[in-house]
């Protein structure tokens, strides 16, 4: 079945109940989508479904049949241009193994609503671990990047 | 880790440091031929320069996030002075004769927060030889005198010309070696100490572009996945593999030596872990480890009772025991720390692909001298023919590195079976990960303190019983000849406090379940009772918890002033005044871990509902000089989160030997709302460089504890705290 990924249909050789996931990585190559947990619980496999943070390891290649999938490959635009610098310029990684998956879930939050509140950092944020809890410097970037996004509409 | 290898004196130091400088290999590229053209003149081992200036500096350590590949880049960068923007980084092939860690005896790997420390004057001397041979060449060119010419940021100049690294880096690699190496006076460091110099993976690691193992893909590569024993010490009877074969992309499946289970290999990880899911085992559970975690604590507290070994030089249990027994006042406090996974995010992965007769392992390789010898033994081949190339690692936190380099071994025996021709990535699922063993092993600890009616500490019987890691491993001979694992009791028989009639008792517990070093090692369980302990002596005393251990750190040496001037700097940033507040707890613990002086100061609050709430976590530290002071800072911001993610929640339990824990949803790592606010403070220091990778975890969790005590008066003696019934907002 034909998939949408990074603004472009490629055809996958796989059931539609194959986890996007394992698609992406596997049959794409698209390797800056990570394995973490498997299960939903981790946000390490984050992409964005239409714009919105998803993922990808519960998420089938049918449930995004007629679906725009975003990888950190193929992400682009103001939002996210403003969170990779602001990522960059407070050096937020360490491992850097689930920074792809926080990242998205950071543009997922900035693109519907570019002003950042400790709350909405929590909410939107508290699905995507990291196990060298970058927390601080991640919500210091998004606070970085939605400021930013204000100051340049 | 590194009690077992000799340490070399300041002295032997340097030499070594000489001699491995004095050994450049100069003028040849990797095909030993003068490099040209766009080919890197390689310098030495360490330094590699292009044609069009890129300065490439070899890591011989991993990168698993703390920063090494800055930290070494930045030591070439100051002696070569060149610009920070032209630096580039590549990870060093598996060779512990150039790439050895200095202080771990002819071993190239990462342990013990030594990255930095062992290397500190080694880089510099690379770059500061690089350097020299610049500088000659382009005086050469411009018929000056060496000494005309000045280096800064990548721009070499003398009398009105200027030239750049790359048009001078063939004429310099084409040089004899300088004979002597001088590196920089630190009153000259320019990116040494620099706040806010960049990491160098940052980039990669923000764009999708940074490889991980897990990332590695080889023409032709099959997946395999293991199907392990459901308890530890089981063995595989038969498997019916029948159900896979409807599987898409099922290859094939086998049993492993020594009934260690069922190697499932399809044509893609999804596909091997879905046939693996189909596939069905009967377990030899005779050999198993079967108590469950009540059992097994409790075993391990009786043994507190049955010393084995005096880990405390010049300590005497007799002493100590006498010393509490006629004590006017007595702390007695029994200590349970769990079992705990490493989870680091990236789960456990290589590749093995075949060259020739011999093999590529493509991993995130932490510790290259223990798994070379493993894989040459187990592929019958010899060591030379084993190439690692080393890529980024997704954490470890100490899960990387085995003595038996046993998921390394796992995917060489897939690749053996499968004939060797086929390359192979072997995947631990995050389920194998958390149930795989190989934990922060459980430890039980019984701490009695005698004090006098004033409040001075008499004696102290410090007991503690928790399974040896090096024990039964080729860790064993160097590390324990007599009988004491040192990371039983790192950070125990060595605590820095001036402590009478002091007693430091082990016993080796003994279980099934595989143990491992984990992120400071000994230190993690060590510290939290010791400085627990502390706390309910300053309690018991009548005395504030900071005077309490100053006058335990009264002595005229470095050791003292430098634990007391980070306790200190603690105190009085965080405002430490010993008064309570309704309603707020602050407790403070301070410890010293490979070479590290770290103190933490928290503050939790009642947040109703019989809730806690951490609100803010101050940490003072000094770590010698500091190379570059916000790798520093992310350091100890990765240990708070790490150390309190664990102490509240995180524990691997068994129910008759089962594991009860599978994913990440009940081996919970800390959470973005969860992350205090955290003020790091740095001691200014000229000292020698130590770690911070670990250091910054041991004493987060006793200063929690202690703030809970503060706050309300439990005293958390169990660990997880949710096991003691403490619940947090």
């Amino acid at each position: 079945m034909n998939i949408n990924v990074n603004g472009e249909d490629q055809a996958a050789q796989a059931d539609a109940g194959t986890p996007l996931l394992w698609v992406l990585r596997e049959h794409f190559g698209l390797t800056g989508t990570k394995y973490g947990c498997g299960i939903g619980v981790c946000g390490a496999c984050t992409v964005l479904i239409d714009g919105k943070a998803a993922r990808s390891c519960t998420t089938t290649i049918g449930d995004v049949a007629d679906a725009k999938v975003t990888t950190i490959e193929g992400a682009e635009g103001p939002v996210f241009a403003a969170i990779q610098a602001a990522w960059r310029e407070l050096d937020v990684v360490q491992c850097g193994y689930c920074q792809s998956g926080q990242i998205l879930a950071a543009v997922s939050l900035l693109t519907e609503s570019p002003t950042a509140t400790d709350t909405g950092i929590d909410t939107a944020m508290s699905g995507n671990l990291c196990r060298c809890a970058t927390y601080n410097r991640i919500r210091a970037a998004i606070h970085q990047a939605s400021a930013r996004l204000r100051a340049e509409p | 880790m590194t009690q077992g290898f000799r340490r070399p004196s300041r002295r032997t130091f340097l030499k070594a440091a000489a001699a491995s400088a004095a050994a450049l290999v100069v003028g040849v590229d990797s095909r030993g031929v003068l490099a040209t053209g766009s080919e890197s003149a390689v310098f030495n081992p360490f330094v590699k320069i292009a044609a069009d200036g890129t300065v490439t500096v070899v890591i011989k350590h991993f990168e698993m996030g703390q920063g090494v590949t800055t930290g070494l880049a930045t030591l070439v960068a100051e002696e070569l002075d060149a610009s920070w923007d032209q630096i580039a980084f590549e990870f060093a092939p598996a060779n512990d004769k150039v790439y050895a860690n200095l202080f771990f005896g002819g071993h190239q790997g990462v342990g013990s927060s030594t990255s930095i420390a062992n290397s500190f004057m080694q880089y510099r001397e690379a770059g500061a030889a690089a350097r020299q041979l610049l500088v000659k060449a382009a005086a050469q060119d411009w018929g000056v005198e060496d000494k005309d010419i000045t280096i800064a940021e990548g721009v070499i100049a003398a009398v009105g010309r200027t030239g750049r690294f790359g048009e001078f880096a063939a004429a310099a690699a084409s040089l004899p070696p300088p004979a002597a190496v001088t590196v920089k006076d630190a009153a000259h460091f320019r990116l040494i100490g620099r706040d806010r110099l960049p990491r160098k993976d940052s980039a990669a690691k923000t764009d999708g572009t940074a490889v991980f193992a897990l990332d590695k893909r080889v023409p032709g590569m099959v997946s395999a996945v293991i199907l392990r024993p459901p308890k530890f010490g089981a063995k595989l009877k038969t498997f019916d593999a029948g159900p896979a074969k409807a599987k898409g992309g099922f290859l094939q499946a086998f049993s492993l030596p020594e009934g260690k289970g069922v190697a499932v290999v399809a044509s893609s990880t999804w596909s091997a872990l879905e046939a693996r899911n189909a596939i069905t085992a009967e377990w030899d559970f005779s050999a198993a480890e079967t108590r469950s975690t009540k059992q097994l604590a409790d075993d391990h507290v009786s043994l507190l009772d049955q010393p084995q070994y005096q880990a405390r030089q010049n300590g005497d249990r007799a002493v100590a025991e006498a010393a509490v027994r006629s004590a006017a006042k007595v702390v007695d406090a029994v200590f349970r720390l769990p079992y705990l996974a490493h989870a680091p995010m990236e789960p456990l992965n290589c590749v093995i692909e075949p060259k020739g007769d011999g093999i590529i392992l493509h991993d995130g390789c932490q510790w290259p001298s223990l798994v070379k010898p493993v894989l040459a033994a187990a592929l019958a081949i010899d060591p030379e023919k084993i190439e690692i190339r080393t890529l980024f690692a997704g954490g470890s936190f100490g899960r990387r590195v085995t003595t038996e380099a046993d998921y390394q071994l796992e995917a060489a025996l897939v690749f053996d079976r499968l004939g060797r021709k086929t390359p192979v990535k072997l995947v631990w699922s995050r389920e194998d990960d958390i149930t795989g063993g190989f934990y922060r092993p459980m430890a039980a600890h019984r701490v009695r303190i005698g004090l006098t009616a004033d409040g001075t500490v008499m004696g102290w019987d410090h007991r503690l019983a928790v399974k040896s890691i090096v024990k039964g491993t080729v860790f064993e001979a160097p590390f324990a000849p007599n009988g004491i694992d040192p990371i039983s009791v790192q950070g125990a028989a060595d605590v820095p406090y001036a402590i009478p009639a002091f007693s430091v008792s082990l016993s080796d517990a003994a279980s099934k379940v595989p143990v491992l070093w984990w992120r400071s090692e000994g230190h993690t369980h060590n510290a939290y009772a010791i400085e627990v302990a502390m706390d309910m002596a300053a309690a018991a005393a009548g005395i504030d918890p900071v005077l309490f251990r100053n006058k335990l750190l009264a002595q005229d040496s470095d050791d003292h002033r430098r634990m007391k001037a980070v306790l200190t700097l603690a105190a009085e940033k965080a405002g430490w005044s010993g008064k309570p507040v309704a309603g707020k707890g602050r407790g403070i613990a301070v410890h010293k871990s490979f070479g590290t002086y770290v103190a933490h100061v928290v503050d939790v609050a009642d947040a109703g509902s019989g809730k806690v709430r951490i609100e803010r976590v101050l940490c003072a530290l000094d770590c010698g000089l500091v190379l570059n002071p916000d790798v520093v800072r992310a350091q100890m911001e990765g240990c708070i989160g790490f150390a309190l993610g664990t102490v509240m929640r995180n524990a691997v339990t068994l129910a008759e030997g089962t594991v009860e824990q599978s994913n990440l949803h009940d081996y919970e790592p800390l959470r973005m709302a969860e992350m205090p606010p955290v003020e790091i403070h740095i001691m200014p220091s000229s000292l020698a460089p130590t770690g911070v990778g670990e250091p910054g975890v041991p004493s987060v969790g006793p200063a929690l504890a202690n703030a809970i005590f503060a706050l309300d008066g439990r005293r958390v003696l169990e660990l997880p705290m949710t096991a003691s019934g403490i619940a947090f907002a």
